[in-house]
């Protein structure tokens, strides 16, 4: 019998990984903690000082930072919590009585929006919501007002952006959940009386819990890091009135050249990023 | 008898209502690029043409970035797959009190917002010299790809059985051997969607290539169409719904591949099964 097969000689195979994990993620995070406390700049000045909690501080005080932090919320409530959740459940729900071209129809088109690479969607969607784009040349046959969405409304714009792209992983997850579920159990709850409405609001939706939780954990923590999109579309702009905290966070650290600052946004960024992951993690309970 | 009908025609209606919405976009790329004249919005062209592809069908424009796109994208699924089959074979075989931790951070990991280590990936790039590489852009892709990739493989080989790789040993097989001869070709499907997978992944991404690449001539197809509407002045809408078309072929193709096994299913990997 070899060594390698005992022992410590078989975890020999994780060390690539491991050491790839360690050098470019755990360094970069463990770098990230350590000039979140300096004043590091890109340009002009001589080495770094550490300041403490300033970055913190100016953050708090940053009327740029509190309105990157409230877009964060309207955009990952909006798009994530509210619109790809919601709609991807509505889409399992309803493809489960639909009939089958339809069925396979749909599915294709949500799932070829979800595969398409970020820049190609963030571009179709720059196109429909602009002034002279699709939405508008829709709203006009309908005689409905028009206007020029990326201006008045930016962060709903990339909010319905993000919807699009990003309804296929909940359609799939709920797909997966209500599949999941023997029939005899809604079979008997129709045969007792119960509405449509009721039996979705007292059987179904607590028999997928677990999923709702899953998936609203999984879309909020994907759409917290969302930046190509919101940048192909907007810029962050007009103003700052699409900046999430990505844009924010990169308009700081290369547009301004603060890099000590535009750090301390994403270590926050990290920091709730982590929050989410660990409450995932003991709403799953994984067993490995 | 009727209820059902008319419960599964409401459901068609309202699951049309939504494709159209979700194809309007789609359309629009289709139409815009076989139309000389093309817009911004959906509309039959006048004429059809394939000007925007033969336009658009240059060293410059399409070739040079996508062959950037093979080799930094390819480069990385081969780094991910390989150290994430290597590192998935031990947690998989042996329980020991160091997988769970192991696993459990690499769960972890795979939530974290990997937008947010951008920044601090950029200044460690400037000081170890890797900024502006291929490979070292690659080696950070195929990086934040490795905890998912690690789970899903893992998950893969759980569905091995052990006992061909104990007849193996028996035979005097290595410990490397066993991986390579037995395991591998065993879940030859499960191998298939983690590459697949992966590379999808590596392909759209932009914000990675954005920042760690600076010079053109580098860039891959992801970062070279943001320039292309971006920095030119008057676009030309038709050309560059052509090259978006071209650059996302590859991921549709593939997609297509893997899609029954990727199904509802799937659920990236029981990682989210629970």
């Amino acid at each position: 019998m070899s060594s390698t097969r005992t022992g410590l000689g078989r975890w020999v195979p994780i060390a690539p990984a491991t050491l790839l994990l360690l050098f470019f993620l755990a360094g970069p995070i463990g770098y990230c903690v350590w000039i979140a406390f300096t004043d590091t700049q890109l340009t002009g000045a001589s080495g770094s000082d550490f300041v403490g909690l300033d970055n913190f501080r100016r953050a708090f005080a940053d009327a740029g930072f509190r309105n990157a932090v409230l877009l964060t919320l309207v955009f990952t409530f909006v798009s994530a919590i509210v619109g790809q959740n919601t709609l991807g459940l509505a889409l399992a729900g309803l493809m489960r009585t639909a009939s089958r071209p339809v069925r396979t129809l749909t599915g294709t088109l949500v799932i070829t929006a979800w595969v398409l690479p970020e820049i190609v969607a963030a571009f179709l969607l720059y196109a429909f919501f602009r002034r002279e784009g699709t939405l508008n040349a829709l709203l006009d046959w309908l005689h409905l007002p028009s206007q020029n969405w990326l201006f008045t409304l930016p962060i709903l714009a990339v909010s319905f952006a993000n919807v699009w792209r990003g309804t296929a992983f909940s359609m799939l997850i709920y797909s997966a959940a209500l599949a999941e579920i023997p029939r005899d159990i809604t079979e008997a709850a129709e045969v007792d009386g119960a509405s449509g409405p009721r039996r979705i609001w007292h059987i179904t939706l607590p028999m997928i819990r677990r999923s709702i939780g899953t998936n609203l954990m999984l879309n909020t923590l994907s759409t917290l890091s969302v930046f190509g999109l919101i940048w192909a579309m907007t810029r962050g702009g007009p103003g700052n009135r699409s900046q999430t905290l990505p844009v924010f966070m990169y308009d700081q650290a290369f547009q301004k050249s603060l890099i000590g600052y535009g750090t301390a946004v994403a270590l926050l960024l990290l920091l709730v990023g982590s929050l989410f992951s660990v409450v995932y993690l003991r709403l799953m309970r994984v067993e490995v | 008898m009727r209820r059902a009908t008319r419960a599964r025609l409401a459901a068609d209606g309202a699951l049309l209502l939504t494709a159209a919405a979700f194809a309007l976009p789609l359309v629009w790329l289709a139409l815009s690029s076989v139309d000389a004249g093309a817009d911004l919005r959906v509309r039959v062209p006048s004429s059809f043409t394939a000007d925007n592809f033969d336009a658009v069908l240059t060293d410059e424009i399409t070739f040079t970035p996508m062959l950037n796109s093979l080799l930094l994208c390819g480069g990385a699924t081969l780094l991910t797959v390989v150290c994430a089959a290597l590192a998935a074979y031990p947690l998989s075989r042996h329980r020991s009190r160091f997988s769970r931790p192991y696993l459990l951070t690499i769960l972890f990991t795979t939530c974290l917002p990997i937008t947010a280590v951008m920044v601090p990936v950029y200044g460690l790039f400037v000081q170890v010299n890797l900024i502006d590489t291929t490979y070292g852009t690659g080696l950070f892709l195929a990086t934040s790809q490795l905890p998912f990739s690690i789970w899903l493989m893992k998950n893969f080989m759980d569905g091995v059985p052990l006992v061909l790789e104990e007849a193996a040993w028996t035979d005097g097989a290595s410990y490397l051997q066993t991986l390579t001869r037995v395991v591998l070709p065993l879940m030859g499907p499960g191998l298939t969607v983690v590459t697949i997978y992966t590379f999808i992944q590596l392909w759209g991404n932009f914000f990675v290539p954005f920042m760690l690449i600076l010079s053109p001539e580098q860039m891959p197809a992801s970062v070279s169409i943001f320039t292309f509407f971006g920095n030119y002045g008057s676009v030309i809408y038709g050309r560059l719904a052509a090259f978006s078309i071209l650059y996302s072929a590859p991921v549709l193709v593939l997609y297509v591949l893997i899609a029954r096994r990727l199904g509802g299913g799937f659920a990236l990997g029981g990682a989210v099964k629970g």
